[in-house]
């Protein structure tokens, strides 16, 4: 079974990259004030500012 | 009338597709040009691949309907019909869905727009060449990766750009956190990446021909290694994103635990790699290796239930949003066709189970009961989610519009599935059957013709959700004639308390 002796050490090579990027992610804090970013996608829209725009466009439409 | 005042002045800057102002910091759009390219070739792409699929569905059903012709052949359209589906429809729809949600969740514009717009030609010239190079008979034979090393080439340098394009996003996001919907999507395209370049090794021999690197049953493991993460990444973690963006907006409430779709997320990807092997029960693979990947499939429950549970749980309490919204319906009913195809498959994958459902229509049910209610209805419910905020609306031209495609499809998907348990089943206990005397009960011709009446009601539910899927494109045409291309403004750091 070849191709084992190149599938499995790619994985194992994974699994340490993915363990990197999993310790890089705790140790730049991307695990704190989880409750918070949950909430953040739901406000962060800009309706407003895309009605505006909207507007904008008609307005240099008109003129 | 303050206000209009104030964003006159700002307004001055282009507000024509794509364009961007110099002074980014007031009036920076999204870069949604790419977004809505591809979002409308998503909807085109898929009308085109499930047509395809009732075709060849109905070329089972009465196989007269080849007329002769090789281009028209069964063998020929089936790749072509995954291809679309996954590749033209699903593909279309994670490249809309992860450039939108990776602008939104990072609060800036697309790295290398030009790049972005790029990846959408290119990734259309892949579909072109797929459409025209598998009816004429070019294919690398192996499944979900059939098309040919000049366009494997191709693929190779659209999806290097897309993940310069992602991750480059993610590089220059005014965002310190990264929401988990990027993960996934990030995981995603490295992912794929990789496996495209593993399994598509090829020594070319002429301009439209090639031999893999690999043989027998190694050429079998590398596939099939390829194969299920295919499922893994591609129709998993990335739809998965979607998920993780799309029903929370849908819902207006946060994901019921955002500490369990990070669990989700790593427990996923760690523990999906090895699940290839049951593919290959029973054969010339060693019985260890088909093991381990009947073990790692049964661990793969876990994750996957809790990430179905953590989305349907988001309506917790909000239950009443299901019944009036059918945008709602789309998303979360495709968690309850993923929860049941990720109870399924580990229990395909047990050997004894796999003894009776391998090579039977069963195995076909399983995964159009994953392709058609999971990764379909997620795509549709987020792509009626996108489509009229790319072109000004609040909402589709028709939300009853919305409600009839969404029955429609979710009838169609029942008949499909449970006309092809019953044949799977019964194509499985026929073909075992022995008489005392040890010979086969049935020829295979027998069970091809008791077969008969359910591919006919396969062929009710596809053509069923093909007319779906035409309501949607429908929609989405009236509702882009009665809009217009929109911008978006980032909004500006600072307004927001958490950035970078």
């Amino acid at each position: 079974m070849e191709s084992l002796y190149l599938l499995i050490p790619l994985s194992a090579v994974l699994v340490l990259i993915i363990i990197a990027v999993f310790g890089w992610a705790v140790h730049r804090g991307q695990f704190e004030e989880l409750d918070y970013e949950a909430e953040r996608i739901l406000t962060d829209e800009t309706p407003p500012v895309d009605q505006r725009q909207s507007r904008i466009s008609a307005g240099a439409e008109e003129s | 009338m303050a206000s209009t005042a104030v964003t006159g002045t700002q307004g001055a800057g282009p507000l024509g597709t794509g364009a961007q102002s110099a002074d980014a910091q007031s009036t920076a759009v999204y870069t949604d040009a790419t977004v809505r390219l591809f979002t409308l070739a998503a909807v085109v792409w898929g009308v085109v691949g499930m047509l395809v699929g009732v075709i060849i569905a109905a070329q089972l059903t009465w196989p007269e309907l080849n007329f002769g012709i090789s281009w028209l052949s069964y063998g020929r359209l089936r790749p072509l019909h995954t291809n679309a589906v996954i590749f033209a429809f699903g593909g279309c729809t994670l490249f809309a869905c992860s450039y939108h949600v990776v602008q939104r969740t990072c609060q800036t514009r697309l790295f290398a727009p030009k790049l972005a717009l790029f990846t959408f030609w290119g990734w259309q010239l892949v579909i072109l060449a797929a459409a025209i190079s598998l009816p004429l008979g070019y294919t690398q034979g192996k499944e979900y990766a059939e098309l040919e090393w000049p366009i494997d080439l191709l693929i190779a340098v659209v999806w290097v750009s897309y993940a310069v394009v992602f991750f480059g996003t993610i590089g220059i996001r005014k965002v310190r956190h990264i929401y988990v919907a990027n993960w996934f999507f990030g995981a995603f395209i490295l992912a794929v990446a990789l496996l495209h370049i593993v399994n598509s090794a090829a020594i070319p021999a002429g301009p439209f021909k090639s031999y893999s690197a690999y043989a027998g049953v190694q050429d079998a493991m590398i596939q099939w290694w390829y194969g299920h993460n295919a499922v893994g990444f591609f129709l998993t973690a990335g739809f998965l994103g979607m998920m993780y963006y799309f029903i929370p907006k849908q819902a207006e409430r946060p994901i019921y635990s955002y500490r369990l779709s990070i669990v989700h997320f790593w427990a996923l990807i760690f523990t999906y790699m090895w699940a290839g092997p049951h593919h290959l029960h029973y054969t010339a693979l060693p019985d260890w290796v088909q093991s381990v990947g009947m073990v790692f499939s049964l661990v793969l429950l876990a994750p996957s239930w809790g990430g179905m549970i953590n989305g349907i749980m988001t309506l917790s309490g909000a239950w009443h949003k299901l019944r009036d919204d059918p945008i709602l319906k789309f998303l979360i009913v495709s968690l309850s066709f993923y929860g049941m195809s990720t109870f399924e498959g580990p229990m395909m994958s047990i050997k004894t189970v796999n003894a009776l459902s391998h090579y039977t229509d069963w195995t076909v049910g399983h995964v159009h009961s994953g392709a058609l209610g999971w990764v379909g209805l997620i795509s549709m419910g987020s792509l009626y989610y996108l489509i009229p905020r790319l072109f000004g609306q609040k909402q589709m031209y028709s939300v009853k519009a919305i409600e009839v495609h969404f029955w429609v499809a979710t009838v169609g998907i029942v008949l499909y599935i449970a006309a092809m348990w019953i044949a799977g089943v019964m194509q499985g206990l026929m073909w075992r059957a022995v008489n005392p005397d040890g010979t086969l009960v049935y020829s295979f011709v027998e069970s091809v013709k008791a077969t008969f009446p359910y591919y006919v009601v396969r062929l009710v539910g596809g053509l069923l959700y093909l007319s779906g899927m035409l309501i949607m494109a429908w929609n989405t045409v009236m509702t882009v004639r009665n809009g217009s291309p929109t911008e978006v403004r980032i909004p500006v750091p600072g307004a927001t308390p958490a950035h970078a």
